[in-house]
Order: structure tokens, then sequence, then C-alpha cells
């Protein structure tokens, strides 16, 4: 380990220009001559618009253009699409609803666009929208799933007349039920995970631009994946080829999921520049994100899990009803189903597992992946079930977890995942040490004599990361192959670029990436710069999400630097005049066998290029070389979460006290950044477990539309947390690294909800457990009874 | 449209503005300083924090107007001579950021905290004083550590000069 290279907890290179307020955000880009667009939404939840008067507002002052659906629809753009076919038990394709970027003839939910205006100012375009004039017939709306799927219902879409968008299963049924029947004690759950609005800090945002001397398209965008956005806009909305559409995703201030997706907006953005044949730049208020990003979570779920004699699980039956919003986003569709089910098996060894997804449309946005996306939902449904049926069998919900748990890999569970290698033991210890779980009771015991409650809860977690093998994907129904690309590009100095289909909004990629580089080729970090987000540089690229830019796009790296070192070798043969098999090459030394004959890796460069020390014909001049790496099984991320809080049953209000978190990663590049994002994606979980909730009324108003309504957690409702880590290094990729991104958030919401009902000693409370619910909840606590 | 004149980082600027346009709007398109960002219409994100006359305040609740006259000091103007400020370095030292898009507001946010609350700052005045700011990627952790750590070195400074 150099001290800058894999293992390090170097200070991000990236890091000077965000706190100087140098970073460059879509937001931060003006292009000349460019004019604003503004977004006319619809108000109602549910309408067929009968007529849209635009002549007051075309004569408005400073407005270049005005367009609605029939434009889109007369231009013949494409609608956006759903990227994942799901086939219902039957064996039928899901029902998709179209999709249009703007409303054609009907509006479904609120948000839902209606027209742009497109004017020289935002003040101008704002002003002039509120000179349309709609004439909508008002539809009775449906807000939440049961009333969707009542009979009798309003239909969202026509395909789908009982807006049931599927009916999907997977596993066994009869070995399910079979066991079931077999079972000597079986626990039920009824569980709600809470609907959730991604709220990365920058509002999403887009300039679109056309060149008309060389017919094409520049679109900047606040995307987690721009080559997927140009693959969409390109191949499937139709809105010009590949060759002549370059989208770039600069500075991008978080995603979570959310910027994954196409939109309407940068859709149409880029569609009216070469309508008008000027840039038109769109951003979006806080308010329109949160009425128009994707959503996540919204599941409704019935789950039981049997157990024989000892206590072993011997099957899990999961009924879950999963609300897809009023259309289908880019990854919807995947999210409640193998995002989801593959993962109901834990960390624990279940033979039978049988899972069912009903997935819904509503009058409501859109819903997608979320930070975790399926994952926390079947975390939840299995930790939360783990616990209860410990509880109830009068177990130590951590011995009983241990019991349970898979202890010889690889392990192929029932529900598709092959386990290859962790050790859920050893986090569960660690973390146990780590807290000082030992001493729990008599930190209980003080917290009573206070006259509070107090509570632990675990959460043991698995997820599939490193997405994804591309051809078995392929076989689920993905519409894309999920690789990555790679490029290195040595300079004649020595100094390396590295181009990445990777995208970084947070994550650290200009540093981590830069230190696997100094690892491999021993140059210091500052001799490398990574290129990501922009598709005129990198050729092709999947992406950043599903915690995969380490496991996939740093595979795609590291065998793209085996390429440059192969090459290199072959110069360094010529230059040091050597047989190649002697050439070895460490700490970015070349040297030769048995001999003190050596050249530095940045002398092997510049031989490269110039060229005079080898036969140019039998080896080619430079060094640069690109791959691309196709993962051959996800990676298993685990680890156990412990929450330790104390509730005022006078005030309902929770103070969590301690968190302890052990993850199994595999490998580390870099432990600070980790740690980040283990800190990030803990305060989203926690913010799931005890503030946030998405909140639509029965008419479909989203009541929680600004921060106002909708609670973001702040710095005074979380703790420190006190992480650590086991390592299991991840046998299907060369650097061992499973992924580290979403852990967080998919462990910490059943570790509140099992400490918070740990303290209550009943199971009656639901996410977001709010100061007014846990103080109602407490109000029956038989801990509080006792005391009084 | 109405003449403005105020000092930013240290240089004297004016423009000719729509009455209604806002502070952060004045800085952002006007001035071409696009470290103070826009994260919230409510006044509640805090990505927007400049100092004004000395004291922290939101810029997108401000009226340019409102200013007129007044010293401002954006992200952009807290390092001085090249060197950066102890609060931007500590920030970098603990990791105090991920995708940085609440990191200037957060920064001179903490500054002005330092300022009224001085440089001995404990874990639960901090988490307190933070009430005015989100960050949805850092679970704060580091934040709060590298505020305390900047408070240090600020009160460091502080005392050097005296």
């Amino acid at each position: 380990m150099t001290d800058q290279g894999i293992g390090a907890p170097v200070r991000r290179k990236e890091d000077f220009r965000f706190i100087t307020g140098q970073g460059r955000y879509v937001d931060d880009i003006n292009r000349p001559g460019q004019a604003h667009a503004y977004f006319l939404r619809s108000p109602h939840a549910h309408a067929k618009i009968k007529s849209i008067d635009l002549k007051d507002a075309s004569a408005a002052p400073g407005v270049v253009a005005i367009f609605t659906g029939d434009d889109i629809a007369a231009d013949k753009v494409g609608g956006l699409i759903c990227g994942w076919a799901i086939f219902n038990k039957d064996g039928s394709p899901m029902r998709a609803g179209a999709h249009p970027a703007l409303a054609q003839g009907k509006v479904r939910y609120v948000g839902d666009h209606v027209a742009v205006v497109i004017a020289d100012t935002l003040a101008q375009a704002r002003d002039a929208a509120e000179m349309i004039n709609v004439d909508y017939e008002v539809l009775p709306a449906v807000a939440d799933m049961a009333a969707a799927r009542k009979a009798g219902a309003p239909t969202i879409h026509d395909e789908a007349p009982d807006n049931q968008f599927y009916d999907w299963e997977l596993g066994d049924k009869a070995g399910t039920d079979a066991a079931f029947a077999k079972a000597k004690h079986v626990t039920k759950l009824d569980i709600v995970n809470n609907r959730l609005i991604p709220n990365a800090m920058e509002p999403r945002a887009a300039v679109g631009e056309y060149d008309m001397g060389s017919d094409s398209l520049t679109l900047y965008t606040t995307s987690q994946n721009p080559h997927v956005a140009r693959l969409v806009l390109s191949a499937f909305i139709g809105l010009a080829p590949e060759h002549k559409f370059r989208v770039i995703a600069p500075d991008v201030g978080g995603g979570f999921g959310s910027k994954i997706f196409i939109y309407a907006e940068e859709t149409v953005c880029v569609w009216a520049a070469r309508k008008v044949n000027r840039p038109v730049k769109w951003t979006a208020d806080r308010t329109e994100s949160f009425l128009s990003d994707a959503h996540g979570r919204d599941h409704v779920t019935h789950a039981e899990m049997a157990m024989d004699e000892n206590g072993k699980i011997t099957a899990l039956r999961v009924a879950t009803k999963a609300n897809m919003g009023a259309y289908l986003s880019t990854f919807a569709s995947s999210v409640p189903t193998y995002l989801y089910a593959p993962l109901l098996s834990g960390q624990y060894n279940i033979p039978a597992i049988y899972a069912e997804v009903e997935a819904v449309y509503t009058n409501t946005a859109p819903v997608d992946a979320y930070r975790g996306a399926g994952r926390p939902e079947a975390t939840y449904v299995v930790e939360r079930l783990i616990e209860v049926a410990a509880r109830e069998l009068g177990k130590d919900p951590a011995d009983f977890r241990r019991m349970n748990f898979v202890t010889q890999f690889p392990h192929q569970t029932p529900v598709i995942m092959a386990y290859d290698v962790g050790d859920y033991d050893a986090s569960l210890t660690k973390a146990q040490q780590m807290h000082d779980t030992a001493g729990f009771a008599a930190r209980k015991a003080a917290s009573a004599s206070k006259g509070k409650l107090r509570g632990l809860g675990y959460s043991a977690y698995i997820e599939a990361c490193g997405i994804a093998p591309s051809a078995a994907v392929g076989s689920l129904g993905a519409g894309v192959g999920l690789w990555e690309s790679a490029e290195v590009r040595v300079n004649p100095i020595g100094t390396v670029e590295i181009l990445t289909g990777s995208h970084s909004h947070g994550q650290g990629h200009e540093t981590t990436f830069a230190q696997l580089v100094s690892s491999r080729l021993g140059i210091p970090i500052d001799n490398v710069s990574i290129v990501h987000g922009d598709t005129d540089k990198v050729q092709m690229g999947m992406g950043t999400y599903g915690s995969r830019s380490g496991a996939v796009g740093m595979a795609a790296i590291s065998k793209a630097l085996d390429k440059i070192e192969a090459k290199a070798k072959k110069v360094a043969a010529h230059v040091l005049e050597a047989s190649e098999g002697d050439i070895e090459f460490k700490d970015g030394k070349f040297t030769v066998k048995g001999t003190d004959k050596a050249a530095d890796f940045g002398s092997i460069a510049l031989q490269a290029y110039i060229a005079h020390k080898f036969n140019g014909q039998e080896l080619e001049p430079g060094l640069k070389e690109s791959a691309f790496w196709d993962p051959t099984n996800f990676t298993f991320p685990a680890g156990v979460h412990i929450c330790e809080l104390e509730i005022d049953p006078a005030t309902g209000v929770v103070t969590i006290d301690r968190w302890t978190a052990v993850d199994d990663f595999g490998n580390v590049i870099n432990p600070l950044i980790v740690e980040g994002q283990v800190h990030g994606g803990i305060a989203q979980g926690v913010g799931q477990a005890l503030l946030e909730g998405a909140v639509y009324d029965a008419e479909g108003q989203l009541i929680t539309a600004s921060y106002m309504d909708y609670t973001m957690p702040r710095a005074q409702d979380l703790p420190s947390y006190n992480v650590g880590m086991t390592i299991t290094p991840c046998p299907s990729n060369p650097l061992g690294i499973k992924g580290c991104g979403e852990a967080g958030a998919i462990a910490s919401p059943p570790a509140v909800i099992n400490a918070i009902t740990n303290a209550l000693g009943h199971e009656n409370i639901t996410m977001p457990a709010t100061p007014e619910k846990v103080w109602k909840a407490a109000q029956s606590s038989p801990h509080k009874l006792a005391a009084e | 449209m109405t003449k403005v004149s105020m000092t930013v980082n240290g240089k004297a600027v004016s423009g000719d503005v729509d009455p209604r346009t806002l502070l952060v709007h004045f800085i952002r398109d006007n001035l071409r300083l696009t470290g103070t960002h826009v994260g919230c219409d409510t006044s509640q994100c805090g990505a927007c924090v400049v100092h004004v006359d000395g004291q922290a305040v939101k810029s997108c609740t401000t009226l340019a107007v409102s200013v007129d006259g007044a010293n401002v000091t954006t992200i952009e103007g807290l390092a001085q001579g090249g060197k950066l400020h102890p609060m931007q370095e500590a920030f970098r030292e603990n990791h105090g950021l991920q995708c940085g898009f609440c990191t200037p507001g957060m920064i001179m946010s903490a500054v002005d905290i330092v300022n009224r609350k001085g440089a001995g700052l404990d874990e639960a005045t901090i988490r307190h004083e933070l009430e005015g700011n989100i960050c949805r990627c850092t679970g704060y952790h580091n934040i709060v550590k590298a505020i305390g750590d900047g408070a240090a070195a600020m009160g460091g400074q502080k005392a050097a000069a005296e």
C-alpha cells in the first residue's frame, strides 16, 4: 500500500473546487442566446384536457414559443420508456400505459406536464404560463393502491383497465405452502414501506442546445448516467442519432437514484432547442422536485415466516403491493420485482420462499429506484419478521439470527441469488462488541429511572450490488446490459487520464479511481485525472447506481490497466534490451529479472510514443487501452447495524443514543469515503424510519411538497455513528470490492423500528414513527404501564 | 429596473435589476458567482447562505435592492491571499462533503456559528445551530466534526493574531 494507493484514507481531490465555490453544476451553465423554459403543470390528479387556449400567453412579453402535447405528437417524439419487461403470472406482458413528455388529452397526476413556455427570461415564461387557459374535465382520482384496485375505480390507463400494471411471482409456491403446513410456529406481519421523496440537494436541471451547422444536439443534464440518457433520447425517443447527440452531466449534486431516469423536462428542453434554434434552460424549483422527481418505496406487504420446533426458519411467504404512480419511470418495473424478491432470503438459510407482487397505477408521481431500490423493502420485511419471530419464541434476537445464518458458501437461495462469500457471524459479533450490547440492560434501567423507554434493535442486511451480469439481467427482462467501460490514456510524460462510464455525483470517483491507478502504476494521484460525464469524451458507459462504480466501474479500469501493463512491458523489453518474459513491473518501475537494469513508468511511456526503440510495424506506438467489464455475478455486501434509542413517553420524541454499523464491503479502496457513504445511507434510512413520508390526500394533491411539510433529517435529528468493517473479499471481480453506496439506507429502517418496538413492548408502529405516532403507541406500552 | 450597488468579496459591483430580483440571483446571474446555490424555495435548506455585513443570511429570501450598499461575502470570497479559510480546510480534512451542493452554504453558516458562538463548540451546539442547513449526502457526521475542527482552527488563528 502506498500512502495514496488502495486502502489509504486519501483526502478527496475534487473537494478543492467544491469548498471554494468552483463546482460546475448544470444550473451554473449558461449558453449564449439562451431562453428559459417553464412547465405548466396539472393542478389536478386526474383530468381530461378539453382544450388549451394559448392566445394571451403567446402574446405575452418575451415569449419565444409555447408547446403542448400536440406539438410533441406532430413531431413524432417518442414516449418516455420503461426499460425492464416484467411478465405476469400467466406469462402475459406487463400492461404499460403511454408516457408522453407533454400530456396528450389527459393528465394523470398533480405536476403532470401540460405545456412548456419558452421565453427570454424565466420570469417572463412563468408570467406567460399564468395566462394559459386550460379547460379541464376533472375525473375522479385514486391516490392510493387500495382505492385504485377497488371494483369500479377510475381507469388511469386504458391498457390497464383495473389499474393493475402487473401481477408477478417468484419462487416455489407449492413447496412454500407445504413447508407452512408443517410449521411449528408461524410469524405474520403486515408491513407498510412508506413512500419517500429523494431530495438530492441539487434540483434537476437541463440545458438543451442545437447547432444548426452540424445538425447536432447537446444536452447538459443532472444525470447519474449520461450515456443511458443519450441512448434512450436517441434510440427510443428519437430526438437525434447518437453520433449527433452529446450529453454532458457535469458536477451533479446528489442523485440517490432520482437522476438515473430520463424525464419529460430534459426531453422537452433538448427537443425545443431545435424547434426555437436557441439554447433552452430549465431548473426545477424545490416544489417541482417534490411533484415530479420519481419517488421511492411505497409498498404494502403481508409477510409470513414459518419455523420448525427448533426455531429454524423453514419458509417465507410474501405478498406485496407496489405503487407505480401514474406513469412508468425508466426502471420502475424492476424495483419491486428483481431488485426486491431475490433479496428476501436475507442472511438466512431459508429452504422455501414464495413472493407475489402486484404493481398498481395510482394518480401520483411515478415511483422508481431510490437509494437501495427494492433491497431496503426486502430487508425491512425480513428483519422485522425475524425480530418479531424471535420475540414470539422468547429467543434473543441476535442468537436467533445467528442460528439461522447462512454459514456455507457459495449458497444458492431459492430466489435466484447465489451468495458467493461472507461471514455474517463475524459482523454480528463485532457489532455487538463495538456497541456494548452487554451493557444495554444497565442503560435501559438508567433510562427507566428517568421515566424513559429504551430500546435496542438489530438489522442484519444483505444486498445485491455490482449490478450486473448482462446476460443474467437480460434473461430477467432488462433492456440493457449492465457492464462498464474504461479507457486508460497514458500521456508521453507518464501522466494518466482515465475515461470511465461511471458518473460521480458525490461518491468521490476522482479520488478512489486515481488511488487504483496510483497503486497499479506507482504514480501519484495528482498525475491522474478522471474523465466522466460527457458522451463526446467517454465512448459508452452505463453510469452510477446500485453501488456499482467500484465493483463494476473500477473492475473495467483494472482490466484496461492490465492491458496497459502488458503493452508497457513489451516497450520496456525493447528499451531495456531484454526479453519480454524477463521484464518485471513493480512500484512504478520496470526491471529486468536478475540484472540492475531499470526504467520508470514515465520513461517507458515516453518511449512508447517516441517509438525509436522498436519496430512500429511489429509493436504499435502509443500507450492507450480500453476495456469493458461484464460482471460474472452480483456482489453481496452484508452487515449488521444496531440502533439504540430512548423514547420520552410524555412527548413521543425518539432520541437515537448510539448507532453501530459493521459492514462487509469486501476490499475497501478509501475508508474515509466508504465510511462517509455509510453515514449518509444511515441518515436516509433514519429519515425513512422517523421523519419522512410523502402524503397525498384522497384527491391526489401532494400535501408534502416543500421543506415546510416534508421532514428532511437535520443534524439535530441524527446521532454520530460508530462504523466498523469486516472483510471477505469479493471473488467475482479483480479488486475484491462489493460496493458500499446503499448499505446504510438498506440496513437502518428495520434497526430503528426494531429498537422502537423493543422499547415499547409491542409491534404497533409504522414508519415514519413520528412523535405523534410514538406518543400514541407509548400510551399502550406494557413497559410504560409497568413503570407507572 | 433599479440600480443596485454593493461590495461583493471586496469588490465594488453594481447592476440594473428588476426590483423583485433576489440577492442569490444577482450574485449568480449578474456577477456569475455560481458557488452560492439554490436548493429550495422556502428558505429551509441553506445552500444559498452568504454573509451580509458579517452576518449569515439566506440570499434566496433577500431582495438584492434590500442590501444596497452592503458588504457581501460569498463562498468565493472566503479564501484570502490564495490560502483556504480554516473552515474550508476542515471540511476537506474531515470529508465533510460529498456532492458539494450544500457545501458553500454549510461553510458560510459554519463560519457564522463560530463568529457568534466562539471557537469552543460542542457537538450539541453545532447540531442545533445547523438547523437551517440541509445535507442529503453526509448524514452530518463529518460536517459536525469539520465544524468543530474548523472552529478550533479559527480560534487558534484569532489568538495568534491578538
